[in-house]
């Protein structure tokens, strides 16, 4: 009744291909930035924004870096957490080069050189798939969290043997370091993934979004259409491994605040995987879903149990919702092996014939 | 249209199956949805309200009326092993104090656990819950988490109280005066070993020529050690040789024993942490290794580290800044008026095990130093700026921990406002294949090595963290 097509007629092309061809869609998406833009800053705290939103945000552009590659493209990469490494170090290392070039900008930089690395283990996806190519980026994950710990230049021979982030300014508000609020973080991390998703919309609903899809859903027939194979796959691992990077940046810079070699470990590409699947493979609404689900839920969770007044220590919280997460990650699998952008749109389309379906 | 998008989307990638035509078959029909979608709707709706309800705004306790101590715990997680007891033993101690005192000079204590799993992510989370609510010490628990939350200390005015671990830098009061590390730093540990093989061997300058092995976790936290070592081995003109373990071969070192066997060092120190200090006890045993020449970290030195490895761990050492067993009157009360009435964590016949009663330790040092606050200031009700001050002239004497009834549980500690850490000595601890004894006396750690390490790391954080904070916070004189 609300949400209905009928009577918004479309007189040109780019009308009909937008990728919100529905002006209720349109209106959702304006309502969502405007709550993420003027009303939670207004209203969240500091936990909500520093622990929780922030977060959750930098888990989004890491899972939508892992969909490029495994959603659009059909590469299986379990290097997410390696690549995002990659970035941060990057950025750590040209922030202490040049401490007078901005911040920001070091932190979009810095997704160059995990493209560069991520081209770098991409270059077998030519020749081996699925399960094997798993095997090939696990390769590069180990090699890298190695570099982590045995390369002391990447951390400036800290004995600490972490990176520490330096206090960095924004038009002379501080942005990195202690002394940055939690909302300049916050609208620091939100400008970024939103503009990043922006454009990764628009890469994957035009021709080099396509082309992904091409060779993800058959690349001998992509081949045969005349897609190159090899740039095209190539193209989404350095895409997909830039997101990756700044993804890193953001989360060392304007999160932890610092950060050890262990963050970036296979537990967390398996984190981002577990993102993409239960979100989505091959959507950018799903990697927002998938990210909620699995960081924001258990958060959730932890201080429900003592809001509620119950009794329970910690640690059995801390159990039970390793519990409760992984059923409902099982139960929404069961639900809808697609994952939860394909129950938000199986939602949309039934709301669309409402209240009297046919 | 709309339905074109969907599929250009292309929800209907499967890992597996490449395409699923029938997939994009249902989607033809705009609109109609089938049987099956409309129960996974029904589902989507309760798994949404369920979301729902549990995104609800969290209610923070309020801590008006007390003194407000969160203990960041790891009951969970691969390491949770160490982290039982040690956070039953903090917050026990807390505890007793509340049900026997009424809380410290008539401030109740409202003790709070965060669990944290050993977790980074979730510490810094947890930090940023109980910073609102007005803490006035921070116990982090992991390397991890002191690093991220060191910096945030200066400006969120919340001390952190990292018990031999962390960033030894931070033992530097006048660029860290947010952070205390006492009793001792891994630096004062490593040099403590070397003064005990020295006393063994006869002498310092008889380890010329002897092999010094270091089995060490291949992290920021296992490499702290090297350094000094080194120096050392300079010195005394003995040999070093490093046997790293990374944290994913914790559990598998029969490669690295292999090369300790070939190379036979006389002395084995290992830095270790976790499942890797059980199977380095193993595998020291299926060498052949004499025990009593193999010393762990203080974090090596628990029950659980030696007793998996059965009776041949007998004389494996580590050194400890805390006596075991419950023979003290502090550890009774703590019985009475917490284990005995269901108020713990832990089974009773763990009490008394070596990581309870170092977190029993760790409480007593927030314990007397919220005292010390309460005397500075006058007030009953201190915030995190009072503990600062009560931690900087914190002096706990031998007698005073007569008073406390922990009559040599461990050495007497000072804290001053340049050094946040005191160097403070320990002692070695020996597994006589049930329990932990004392196998040493104290033993001072070699301060003139150890305090210009600390100087030059502290000089190069600060140089490498531009814009770090001077110390405004004046010194106060110690009681």
């Amino acid at each position: 009744m609300l949400y209905r097509e009928a009577g918004q007629y479309k007189t040109n092309y780019a009308a009909d291909v937008s990728v919100f061809p529905m002006r209720e869609d349109r209106i959702g998406v304006i309502v969502v930035l405007f709550v993420a833009f003027v009303v939670l800053p207004l209203t969240a705290n500091d936990f909500m924004l520093q622990a929780v939103l922030s977060p959750f945000l930098v888990f989004a552009l890491a899972a939508i870096a892992l969909n490029i590659l495994t959603g659009y493209t059909g590469l299986i990469s379990l290097g997410t957490g390696a690549f995002m490494g990659v970035g941060a170090y990057a950025c750590y290392k040209l922030t202490t080069l040049f401490p007078q070039v901005n911040i920001i900008v070091w932190v979009i930089a810095s997704g160059f050189f995990s493209a560069a690395v991520g081209v770098l283990f991409g270059l077998p996806s030519l020749r081996i798939k699925g399960f094997y190519l798993a095997v090939a980026t696990l390769a590069a994950q180990f090699f890298l969290s190695w570099c982590f710990i045995r390369v002391p230049w990447l951390y400036n021979n800290n004995t600490s043997g972490a990176i520490e982030v330096p206090t960095r300014t924004l038009f002379g508000v501080p942005v990195t370091g202690a002394t940055a609020t939690s909302l300049t973080r916050y609208f620091v991390v939100l400008t970024i993934v939103v503009v990043m998703t922006w454009l990764a919309s628009n890469l994957v609903h035009g021709r080099i979004g396509r082309m992904w899809m091409a060779v993800r859903d058959m690349d001998l027939a992509a081949e045969l259409i005349g897609i190159r194979l090899l740039p095209t796959k190539l193209l989404a691992f350095a895409i997909s491994s830039f997101y990756c990077g700044v993804a890193g940046a953001l989360m060392v810079f304007l999160w932890y605040g610092g950060a050890e070699a262990a963050v970036f470990d296979v537990n967390q590409s398996f984190f981002v995987l577990f993102m993409v699947i239960v979100g989505g493979l091959g959507s950018l609404t799903g990697s927002f879903f998938g990210a909620a689900l699995i960081f924001i839920l258990p958060i959730a969770l932890r201080v429900l149990a003592p809001a509620l007044g119950l009794p329970l220590h910690p640690a059995t919280v801390e159990q039970l919702q390793y519990v409760i997460v992984g059923a409902l990650i099982i139960f929404f699998l069961i639900a809808e092996p697609n994952g939860l952008a394909r129950l938000w749109q199986i939602g949309k389309q039934k709301l669309r014939v409402w209240p009297f379906p046919y | 249209m709309a339905d074109r998008k969907a599929e250009t989307e292309g929800v209907a990638f499967s890992l597996l199956n490449v395409q699923n035509f029938a997939q994009f078959r249902r989607r033809e029909r705009p609109g109609k949805l089938n049987g099956r979608d409309a129960m996974k709707l029904k589902h989507v709706l309760l798994g949404t309200a369920l979301t729902l309800a549990a995104a609800l705004p969290a209610l923070p306790a309020s801590a008006e009326d007390g003194i407000y101590i969160p203990l960041l715990t790891y009951r969970t997680g691969p390491f949770a092993v160490s982290g039982i007891p040690i956070g039953s033993g903090m917050a026990d101690y807390l505890t007793m104090l509340n049900e026997r005192d009424g809380g410290i000079g008539g401030a109740k204590l409202i003790v709070e656990e965060c669990e944290t799993g050993y977790d980074t992510k979730k510490g810094v989370e947890c930090y940023e819950q109980v910073k609102s609510k007005n803490p006035i010490v921070i116990n982090p628990y992991s390397t991890g988490i002191t690093l991220q939350i060191i910096p945030k200390a200066a400006v969120d005015k919340i001390p952190i109280l990292s018990m031999a671990y962390g960033l030894s830098a931070s033992a530097d009061g006048q660029n860290f005066p947010w952070i205390f590390n006492p009793p001792a730093t891994y630096w004062d540990g490593a040099s403590m070993f070397i003064k005990y093989i020295g006393q063994k061997e006869g002498g310092l300058d008889k380890l010329k020529g002897k092999k010094v092995g270091l089995v060490y976790l291949d992290a920021p936290f296992g490499k702290e050690p090297i350094p000094l070592l080194e120096a050392l081995a300079k010195d005394y003109g003995f040999e070093l040789k490093l046997y790293p373990v990374t944290a994913s071969e914790a559990q598998n070192q029969s490669s690295l024993w292999l090369n300790v066997r070939r190379d036979r060092p006389d002395w084995i120190y290992m830095q270790g942490f976790g499942a890797m200090n059980p199977t380095a006890v193993k595998e020291a045993i299926k060498i052949n290794y004499p025990m009593d020449h193999f010393v762990g970290v203080w974090w090596a030195g628990g029950d659980d580290d030696a007793r998996p490895a059965g009776p041949g761990a007998k004389g494996y050492l580590a050194l400890s800044f805390n006596l075991t067993g419950t023979n003290f009157p502090v550890i009774q009360d703590v019985i009475k008026y917490v284990v005995d009435k269901g108020k713990s964590q832990i089974p009773k016949d763990k009490v008394g095990e070596t990581f309870y009663n170092r977190g029993l330790l760790n409480s007593i040092i927030i314990a007397e130093a919220i005292r010390n606050a309460q005397k500075i200031t006058g007030k009953k009700v201190i915030n995190g700026e009072d503990l600062r001050r009560g931690m900087e002239t914190l002096t706990i004497t031998a007698a005073r921990l007569k008073e406390l009834g922990a009559e040599g549980f461990a050495a007497p500690m000072a804290v001053s406002c340049q050094d946040h850490n005191g160097h403070n000595a320990a002692f070695m601890a020996q597994w006589d294949g049930t329990k932990w004894v004392k196998a040493s006396d104290w033993i001072e750690p070699l301060k003139d090595k150890v305090n210009p390490l600390i100087d030059a790391a502290s000089k190069e954080y600060v140089g490498a963290n531009a814009g770090w904070p001077k110390r405004t916070e004046p010194c106060d004189k110690s009681s």
